[in-house]
Order: C-alpha cells, then sequence, then structure tokens
C-alpha cells in the first residue's frame, strides 16, 4: 500500500492521467477505457477530484494493484477512503464453477437418469403415503375425514370447472360436427355424422379433454399451493402439530379429483352433444328429435362405461401427480414454478398413456 | 407534546434534512394507520424507529420509499418530492438510496454477486464485466461476507449471511442514504453484534444516514443517534434515550424501563465505563 501514499517528489512519470471532478461510479466506465488506454507506468493525478465514491477508489485501487500506478496528489480523505477500499480486497469468487466438457454432459446424464429414477420411487412411495392416509380415514373416518376441506375442494376443482369445461366441449362438439360432416359429405353420408359426435365425444373425447382440462387447472394448483406451503414452511408446522399432511391436504385433493372427474367428464359429453347437435340442426337440417332418437341407436351403453371408467382413474392420477410435485419443492420460489410445470405435463403425460392402455384393454374385453 | 425538542415537527439545530414527513395519512379502508405523522431524519444520523407490533413501523418505510402511496401529507427525500412524481424522476433518487429489506428479499435465482451487480448493471450497463466483478466482489467483503459466499445462491446462505448479502446489494451504489427493515431480526445476539458493528463503521466510512426500523434495544443503545418513537398513529417524540426517558410518556417508559430495556442499559453502561 506504500503507493498510495502521498508522494513526496510530485514528478510525474510515464503516462499521466488526470482527473477532475467527481470520480464516481457514474463514471466508472469511462475512467476505467481511459486508464487501460494509457501505457505504463501510469501516474494518476487527483488533484482536481473533489468527490470521490468507493467505486471511484477501487478503479485507482485496482490500477495501482495491477499495473503499479502512482498516485499523487490524493487529499487525507481520498488516502484514507483508498485505503478502506484496499482492505477489502478479498479475492470473491462471483461465478460458481461451471466446466463444460464431455466428463459433465456424462455426469449431467446420469444424473438425469438418477432423479428419473429417485422420482419414480418416491412417486410410488408417494402412493403408497397416500394409501396408508386413505386407510388411516377409512378407520376412523369420524376423526380423520375432512368434510370442509373436500367440500370446499370439489367447489373448486367440480363446481368452478363447469364453465370452462362446457363451452371448450360446446366448441369440440361443434367442431367435430362440422369437420365430420365436410368429409362424410363427399360420400352422400351426412347423417353419420351424428354417429360420429356421439361415439368419440361419449367413449373419448369428453373424458380426454376433461382430463387435461383439470389438469391445467387444478393438477397446477395443487402442485403451486402444496409447493408454496412447503416453502413457507406451513407443512412442516403442520407435522409438527401432529396434523399428517397427506390426510390433511392430499386426501382432500385427491378425493375431490376422483369425484368431481367423472361428473365433469358427463357434463363434457352432454355439452358436446349438445354443440353437435345444433350444427347438425342448423346446417343438416336434422331437428334436435331425429338428432337425440339417431344417438340413442349408435351409442352402444358400453360407451357410456367406458368413458366413465377412465375417468376418475385420469382424476386420481392428475391429484396424485399434482400433490406429488409440490410435496417435493424445496428452496426457493422458482422451484414452485418449474414443480408446477412438471406436475402439468407428467399428468397429461399419464393421462394419455393410460387412455391407450384403456383403448386397447376395452377393445379386447368386446366393449367395441 | 409540550417540550419543543422533542416535538417530531422541530427540526433540530444544524440538521440538513434528509427525509421529511409531513402530516402523513396513511390507510387501509376504514383502518388509519397514520394520522397526522411527522418526522424529520438528517443528514449523517442514525435514527432508529421503534414501535409496538402493528403501529405501521414497515407501513412508514414503505411509503417513504414510495412502495405506498399515502392517502395525503408530504414526503420530501433527499430534497426531492416523493408523492405523486413520475417514474423517472422516482428513478433518480432510488440511484441513491439503498434498501435492506426485512427477509433480505435477493433474487432466488442469481447468485450473491449477482445480486449485488443488478442495480450496478441496471445504472451503468457500461462497466465491464471484469470490473462489475471486482466491485461487486468487494462489495461482498464490505457486507462483511467471506469470499467463498459470491457464487451462492440465497437458499444456501444462513439468516445471517442473508441479512449481509442484502447489505451488500443495498450499498452497491454507494448510497448516500440507507433503509434497514429490522436488521437484527433473527439473528443470534453475537451475529447482531456484530451487524451492528458492520453498520456503524459502515456509517462512519462512507457518510450514510441511515433509517433502522428495529426491536432490538442493544442496537438502539449501541448504534442509535435519535429514536422515533411511533405510537397512536404518529411519532410521539424524537430524540435520544435520556430525552425520552424524560419525557414520561406509559409506552416509552414501558418500553425503555421494562426488564429487557434495563439489561440493554446496563449491558450498554457496563461497555461504556469498561
Amino acid at each position: 500500500m506504500a503507493e498510495l501514499n502521498q508522494q513526496d517528489e510530485d514528478q510525474p512519470h510515464g503516462s499521466l492521467y488526470r482527473v477532475a471532478g467527481a470520480l464516481t461510479i457514474t463514471r466508472a466506465a469511462t475512467t476505467q477505457r481511459e486508464i487501460d488506454a494509457l501505457p505504463d507506468p501510469v501516474t494518476i493525478d487527483l488533484e482536481e477530484v473533489d468527490r470521490m465514491d468507493t467505486v471511484g477508489a477501487w478503479i485507482i485501487y485496482r490500477t495501482v494493484r495491477d499495473r503499479g500506478a502512482k498516485v499523487i496528489n490524493a487529499s487525507r480523505d481520498e488516502v484514507s477512503l483508498l485505503k478502506q477500499v484496499g482492505e477489502f480486497d478479498k479475492p470473491t469468487r462471483v461465478v460458481p464453477d461451471e466446466p463444460h466438457n464431455f466428463l459433465t454432459a456424462l455426469r449431467e446424464l446420469g444424473e438425469w437418469v438418477a432423479e428419473t429414477g429417485r422420482t419414480l420411487v418416491g412417486l410410488l412411495g408417494f402412493f403408497g403415503a397416500t394409501l396408508i392416509g386413505f386407510a388411516n380415514v377409512i378407520r376412523k373416518p369420524s376423526r380423520r375425514f375432512r368434510v370442509n376441506a373436500v367440500v370446499q375442494r370439489f367447489d373448486v376443482v367440480g363446481v368452478r370447472a363447469l364453465g370452462i369445461i362446457g363451452l371448450m366441449s360446446f366448441l369440440i362438439g361443434i367442431v367435430i360436427a362440422q369437420q365430420g360432416s365436410v368429409q362424410l359429405a363427399q360420400f352422400g353420408a351426412e347423417v353419420y355424422t351424428i354417429n360420429l359426435i356421439g361415439r368419440i365425444t361419449v367413449r373419448e373425447l369428453g373424458t380426454l379433454m376433461t382430463a387435461i382440462m383439470v389438469a391445467g387447472r387444478s393438477g397446477s394448483a395443487f402442485a403451486a399451493q402444496l409447493g408454496t406451503m412447503k416453502i413457507t414452511e406451513e407443512i412442516d408446522a403442520m407435522r409438527t402439530i401432529g396434523v399428517s399432511p397427506i390426510e390433511a391436504l392430499v386426501i382432500p385433493r385427491m378425493i375431490a379429483a376422483v369425484i368431481m372427474m367423472p361428473l365433469l367428464a358427463f357434463w363434457a359429453m352432454l355439452t358436446a352433444l349438445i354443440g353437435g347437435g345444433i350444427f347438425v340442426w342448423l346446417d343438416l337440417a336434422i331437428p334436435p328429435l331425429t338428432y337425440i332418437q339417431r344417438l340413442n341407436e349408435t351409442i352402444p351403453l358400453t360407451d357410456m362405461w367406458v368413458g366413465m371408467i377412465k375417468a376418475p382413474v385420469f382424476g386420481f392420477i392428475i391429484a396424485l401427480a399434482g400433490c406429488f410435485q409440490g410435496m417435493l419443492v424445496q428452496g426457493n420460489s422458482e422451484e414452485v414454478g418449474t414443480r408446477t410445470t412438471t406436475a402439468v405435463v407428467q399428468s397429461i403425460f399419464l393421462v394419455i398413456v393410460l387412455d391407450a392402455v384403456f383403448a386397447v384393454f376395452f377393445s379386447s374385453i368386446g366393449w367395441t | 407534546m409540550t417540550d419543543g425538542k422533542n416535538d417530531p415537527a422541530t427540526i433540530p439545530e444544524g440538521c440538513h434534512p434528509i427525509i421529511t414527513v409531513r402530516h402523513l395519512k396513511n390507510a387501509f379502508g376504514d383502518q388509519v394507520i397514520h394520522e397526522n405523522l411527522d418526522l424529520t431524519v438528517c443528514r449523517g444520523e442514525i435514527l432508529g424507529v421503534v414501535g409496538g407490533s402493528g403501529t405501521g413501523k414497515s407501513v412508514l418505510l414503505r411509503s417513504i420509499i414510495g412502495l405506498q402511496t399515502p392517502e395525503s401529507g408530504e414526503i420530501e427525500v433527499l430534497g426531492e418530492n416523493m408523492v405523486n412524481r413520475t417514474e423517472d424522476e422516482a428513478k433518480n433518487i432510488r440511484r441513491r438510496w439503498g434498501i435492506l429489506f426485512q427477509n433480505g428479499a435477493l433474487f432466488s435465482t442469481l447468485t450473491v454477486a449477482e445480486n449485488v451487480e443488478v442495480p450496478i448493471r441496471e445504472y451503468f450497463p457500461f462497466i465491464k464485466p471484469p470490473l462489475l466483478d471486482e466491485i461487486a466482489s468487494y462489495k461482498i467483503a464490505m457486507g462483511g461476507l467471506p469470499p467463498e459466499a459470491g457464487p451462492k445462491f440465497p437458499s444456501e446462505l444462513s439468516g445471517g449471511m442473508v441479512k449481509r448479502a442484502g447489505l451488500a446489494r443495498a450499498l452497491a451504489l454507494d448510497p448516500e442514504l440507507l433503509f434497514l427493515d429490522e436488521p437484527t431480526a433473527g439473528l443470534d445476539p453475537i451475529a447482531a453484534a456484530a451487524f451492528d458493528q458492520l453498520i456503524l463503521s459502515l456509517q462512519q466510512r462512507l457518510d450514510l444516514t441511515v433509517f433502522l426500523i428495529t426491536h432490538d434495544l442493544d442496537t438502539l443503545h449501541s448504534i442509535c443517534d435519535r429514536i422515533a418513537v411511533l405510537a397512536d398513529q404518529h411519532v410521539i417524540a424524537v430524540g435520544t434515550i435520556p430525552e425520552l426517558l424524560a419525557l414520561d410518556h406509559p409506552w416509552i417508559q414501558e418500553y425503555f424501563n421494562g426488564p429487557r430495556g434495563r439489561a440493554a442499559a446496563a449491558s450498554y453502561e457496563h461497555e461504556v465505563v469498561a
């Protein structure tokens, strides 16, 4: 630090850098550039500086440190500020280590595989914990079953979704009818549009579209709610009080999803049929009564069962994925977002995979 | 208040006001938080603000820094009017202060060093990365953090380190004015005392004015120049602890002469004598 003390001989040598006015953060970029442009050895004249802040002092300090510059005509305050910043010169690392090479890629792949494995095992464990929770609730329903929580979830998951799911299905019904009639008209078989609408909505789309909507609406909400509660330590607080978070938070959501999914799916089927019926009536001039009669003839009851059996299973999957991802949240608020995304992606993916499995299963038992 | 000296509306002698609050009124619906609140903060002092829970200490801070628009009243910070000003005017003042929020309010997706760099990047985008990193690193050292804290994320820090990182970020732009919201809350006594000393030494070195909300009696005794007492929806008195004690207000007496207040006073006197 000796160089920082006032120099006895005021004779500048090498290139001279004279700063005037304020040597502050406002001029930091310019000052640094100007100093960088000077050839060694540098002498910095602070005589005309009237204000210096710690950033200005730091720039002078690092020039002295790295290039052996000389400082002249510094006032006492300036010398003390220079000394003070010097005290804080501890080589602090700023960027986390991130080597990018083949080994890192390999390690990341390995970590990803291990993580996926852990997630699967965790999901299985969570599934088990939920079953135990259910068993406890069934054993002592009067004490463990939280009626209020369940009813509130019914409202949020089911009743409040009626509007959007109804509108969505209504429009899908119209789209199927419109597209179907255009194609079937080529064979002069417009009347079969009714078969198309009836079977595809009741057997497949009613349930599937409802599941996707519920996953986006409620599955994400489950993950976000539980994740936030995890971050604010509400779930830990619950545990220490002796309330099981599985019983208090997860089971009401699961019950709500499992019970509401078939009801919503049925509602979706109805509105899709109504949407299709209106299109058929207006475009193909088939009156509603005929439409209903044709539906009655073409839709086998088993189609209805196919749709209705799938619905609670999808509801369960959505609630499981949402709650599981929510409970996995740790650390910061960003993770709530990523976990919520994962919950939605996972549940929609699982729903579609299961839908395919169901399709094979039902046709092999003869419900075609 | 009959005693003019401790009346919050009077400006003490030799005081260059940095924050002036006049007739402030804050209310949420029917619930009035502040009514006719006056306060002056002088250049170079550490002003402690105390008050019971729910007396609106944080609301006062939020009004002064412009996060809460008051119902009525005037607020002046660093010579600029804070009520009803445009975003551009506000930006000029924001450059000149630093704020340490109660829970640090560090950006959770950025490392400590990046957190400190945020205000610098925002106002001075032309500073080159090597210099920026060095600035961040000495600010981190100023905040009293060890060198290895720089690349860590806030979720990896302890409570005390979060506060120090928040302080380093508040100091990023060399502010003239520092707002601290309960800086020692949640720290162990040793860490709290060290933090008090850190604030005091920074205040002296960098010539800061500090507006400090606290419940910590030790902080009040050891570093505050003056103390403003918030009660009954306004600042009932401002002054040093002996001055406040002379006022004979029941809440002030209870606060400073309760068992904790006496213990803090005793330990402080002991320290001064020794």
